[in-house]
Parts: structure tokens; sequence; C-alpha cells
């Protein structure tokens, strides 16, 4: 593995729900450039995992580093400012605006002092917004209500809206759940290509194994809260253990 | 544009009208003053939160008004801004506890606040007049003594320029960065906070806001009157607030003096006709507008007004 620091650590990061372990002593590294999709059974933790690195949830032991940072217990706010932007399996936009002015209030959150009655569009930082609009090749949509696009674009949104505060590392659960076969691809294609020219490390939780294939350059295999087998994708998924834990395919 | 010609008429119509007929500065006044706290309300609407308690805010900015014109000789302008200042006061410390609640939470909390103030104000008769209130004398504005009749043209000439200026400045505020943070409280706090903004702070924002409003509007209703009590701050002048931002629509600054100036004159005239059952009239009126106009008066409007620019923006 790579001598240089991890972007993110994890220690012994337990949690429990009850009599379930959603987290078992994880310890965990992700070096800068690595593209890591996340894979697991539903239950297995691999949300959790998200939820505990993002903030949303605490450990119950363990500890999580960001470039060395202990940023175990932070709340998701604190860490989105340390520079770990976050997309959700449905995804979180702002219904009621348009794609547009959901990324200028995005880009308004690393804006500075946006002052209380300069127009948002006249932001500091609103070429940021045409430029991911491009990216994400969502600016033919851009003046149409986030809660009017179909499943595919919301999710880009989504994505969009993380990637505008310029993260150094980028964690999206199912960026393609809910989409269909033939849009998965091109989705991914679209994202991954974003992801490169914004030099963004990133770990994606993923079920359709085709599409890690294609586009993860690591992958871990989650089984009740432990990481079952971590490496280059085609090793783990030739894994036993893997392929009857996770693929089905024994 | 046609925006900017509808107020600038707006404007005239207020001015001109008290000047042929005398008597409708009192109800003019009394309308900008709601209509000032209305949009206080509206900036909460926003953010998808109703408050039925920010009459407690109008009442506070009354009683500084009351208390301070009785204790010592101070302008009218001054009194204005001593409200004000103690609403907004009242609002930021009152904030800090009330961000932390959502949907019917804050809006109970605030009517339970607002009605602690009411019951102070109502048994604490020896300092606060009771249930009869406060009377004080007319002060001086802009320094000059007046009569009751300079004084109201005097105070409604400031008091519209104080309603445009605070509906532009608002407005602004609704477009800017704060103002669309504050409106996407209104559809996901998550992501605000996945974005590194604090949803509290925002609406804490929003909230000094409203009160600073309502108190500015509150300063202006007890000098319109010379007598303060604490019906300015019961829970039903608080759902007052909410009816007129409702009637008037909440899209646009400008929405909460339509509803506000409709509110007032409908229950001046529907009163004189049929005493008694002005609310039920408009009552009526608000089953309508819900179910026909759920963007308010301002919704109304905005289709007459805008028609061309929505279709260019469309096709853009």
């Amino acid at each position: 593995m790579s001598k240089q620091q991890a972007i993110l650590s994890t220690r012994g990061l337990s949690l429990s729900f009850g009599g379930v372990v959603a987290a078992d002593s994880i310890d965990f590294d992700l070096y800068p450039g690595e593209r890591l999709a996340v894979v697991g059974q539903n239950g297995a933790g691999k949300t959790t995992f998200i939820n505990i690195c993002t903030g949303y949830l605490k450990p119950q032991s363990g500890q999580v580093f960001l470039e060395g940072a202990d940023i175990t217990g932070r709340t998701p706010r604190e860490i989105t400012r340390r520079g770990v932007g976050r997309s959700f399996q449905l995804p979180q936009v702002f219904g009621e605006h348009t794609v547009r002015e959901c990324l200028l209030i995005a880009a308004s959150a690393k804006a500075g002092r946006t002052g209380a009655l300069r127009p948002l569009e006249q932001l500091p930082n609103a070429a940021d917004v045409e430029a991911t609009l491009e990216l994400l090749q969502l600016a033919p949509r851009a003046g149409d209500l986030a809660s009017s696009l179909p499943e595919g674009q919301r999710k880009l949104l989504d994505i969009a809206m993380a990637l505008v505060l310029n993260p150094r590392l980028l964690i999206m659960d199912e960026p393609t759940s809910g989409v269909s076969t033939e849009e998965k691809h091109l989705l991914m294609d679209v994202l991954m290509r974003a992801l490169d020219e914004r030099q963004v490390t990133s770990i994606f939780v993923e079920h359709d194994i085709d599409i890690v294939r294609t586009h993860a350059s690591r992958l871990a295999a989650w089984i009740a809260g432990r990481i079952a087998a971590d490496g280059p994708p085609e090793q783990v998924l030739a894994d036993p253990v893997v392929i009857e834990n996770v693929i089905g395919e024994s | 544009m046609r925006l900017r010609l509808f107020v600038i008429v707006l404007l005239a119509i207020v001015l001109a009208l008290p000047a042929y007929i005398p008597w409708l500065k009192t109800p003019i006044l009394l309308a900008l003053s709601n209509g000032l706290a209305v949009l206080g309300v509206i900036a909460l609407l926003r953010a998808g939160q109703v408050s039925f308690g920010n009459a407690m805010f109008v009442c506070l900015a009354g009683y500084t008004v009351a208390f301070t014109a009785r204790a010592a000789q101070v302008d009218a302008l001054v009194l204005i801004l001593l409200g004000t200042v103690a609403a907004t006061l009242a609002g930021a410390l009152i904030g800090l506890f009330m961000v932390r609640y959502r949907g019917i939470f804050f809006g109970m909390l605030n009517l339970a606040f607002s009605m602690v103030l009411f019951s102070v104000l109502g048994k604490f008769g020896a300092v606060t007049g009771g249930t009869d209130g406060l009377r004080f004398d007319r002060p001086t504005l802009g320094f000059v003594q007046m009569q009751r009749d300079g004084f109201e043209t005097t105070l409604l000439i400031i008091a519209v320029f104080v309603a445009l200026v605070a509906g532009i400045l608002v407005q602004r505020y609704f477009r800017s960065a704060r103002g669309q943070q504050l409106a996407a409280i209104k559809t996901n706090e998550t992501r605000l906070e996945y974005l590194g903004i604090s949803a509290k702070r925002v609406f804490w924002g929003g909230y000094v806001l409203a009160a600073a409003l309502c108190g500015l509007g509150g300063s202006f209703f007890a000098l319109t009157q010379g007598l303060v009590t604490p019906e300015m701050g019961y829970w039903v002048r608080s759902g007052e607030i909410v009816f007129i931002a409702i009637l008037g629509g909440s899209g646009h600054a400008i929405g909460a003096f339509i509803g506000a100036f409709v509110f007032e004159f409908v229950k001046l005239y529907v009163a004189a006709w049929l005493t008694g059952a002005w609310q039920l009239v408009l009552g009526a009126i608000l089953l309508v507008m819900v179910f026909a106009a759920p963007t308010g008066i301002f919704g109304l409007l905005e289709r007459l007004l805008r028609p061309a620019p929505a279709l260019s923006e469309k096709r853009a």
C-alpha cells in the first residue's frame, strides 16, 4: 500500500444497535486518488460506516481520522468544512429551488462573507456553479425545479451540491440506486470523469458488480459490520467468502 | 418593472388618499404597522415555520415606547428606534431557544412565550397598567411638537418611507444567499448541514429579523394609538399576523403590505356593516384564498403583472 498519508483512516471503529453489530472494530485506510467501492448485503453496515465517517453517528468506540486529524464525533457540518463531501441514497436536494439555485446555495457555504443583501446569483464563486453544472451535464436543466428532475439527474444534483464545495474526499451512498440499468453506466461515466477532473478521492457504496468492475480502483466487501476483503476489485470479487456472502454466486 | 409601477401607484394612493379623506390616516397607519410585523412572519414562513406568538415582539416594542414616553421627553423617532431595538434583543435571546424547534413545537412554543408576556402585563397592573394598558402623551416628532393631525400626517409619511425601505431590504435579503439558505430550511435541513451550513444559525437570523420587524411595526402601532394594552401580544393577534401573511402571500415582501391593507379595510368596512361579524367574512375570504389562491393575493397579482418574464424565463 502507498506510504503517503491516508486521507481517511479508522481504528477500532465499533457501533451496535441493540444486538445488531453494525461496525465491528473496523481498521481502514483510504489514500489520495483512490476510488473505493463498498459492497455488502443489506444490513452489513455500509451506510453505518459512512454515517460514522461523516459525523451523523457517533461510534461507541474507535476513532476516525481525516488526514491524520481526529474527527471522531465531530458534527456533519464540521466534517464537511474539513473537506469531506457526501451524497445520499435518497438524493438530498432543495426541492422548491431550481437546479442552479441548489448549487448556488451549496456554493454560498464556501463563499466567505456573502453579505445579507447581495443576490444569490452574484456570489463570488458563482463561476464554480456554472462549471459544476457543465461538468455533471446538468446545465440544460439548470432552470428546472430540483423536484422535477428524474431520479438519475437528482442523484447527480445531490453529488454536484457536494462537489461544488471542492471536497478532497467524496463519499457517495449508492449513487446508482433507483436508476435504470442503461442509465447507470452513463451516470457513473459522467460522475467519474468529474471526480478525475477535480482530483477528488472517493468512496461509493454500490450493489452492481459490473459498475464496481468498471469504475473502482479498490473494493472493500462488508460482512456483518466487518471488512471481510479489501483490495483490487478482481481479487476481492474472486474471494470465496465474498462470493458466498456478498455476490451470492457460490 | 410592472411590479415597480404597481408599488409606485400603491404608494401614491396611500399617500394621496388621506389628503382627501383625513380619517383614513389611522387605518392606513395601522395597516402599515401590521404590514411590517407580517413582513417578519413571512421570513419565518419562507423557512416553512409558522409562529403563533410573534405579536409578543409587537407588544414588547409597544410597551418599550409607552414606558419610555411616560418616563422622559423622548422624540417619536427615538421611541421607534428604542422599541425596535428592544424587540430585536428579545428576539435574539428567545431565538437562541426557539431555533431548536420546528413545526408545531415551534409554533406552540412561540405562543406559550407570548402568553407569558400577555399574563405578566395583565397581572402586574401597578407597573404595566394591567388590562387597561398604558396611555402616553403625544411625543415630539422630528423634535417638533405637533397637533394630532400634523403628527399623524408626518408619522404616516415616515411609516410609508420605513415600510418601503424595509420591504426593499427584506426582499433583497430573501434573494440573498442567507435568505435562500433560510428558504432551504423548509425543504432540506439535512442537506444544509452537509454543506457545512448551520441551519440553526440561519434560522436564528430569520427569527431575529422577524422580531425586529414586529418591533418596528409595534412601535408605529403604539405611536398611532397613544395607548398600549396586553391585547397587542394576545395569541389572537399573532394568529392575525399569520392570517395576513397567508392572505397577502409570502412570495414577495409586498405581499405583507397588500395583505395588511386588505385585512384592515375589510375589517373596517365589514365591522361597520355587519357589526360583530367581521371575523366571519375574513374567515370566508381566507377559506377561498387557501383553496383558490394558495400563494395569496400577491401570487394572483404576480400572474397578472409578470406574464411576459415568466414565459421568457421558461424558454431560456
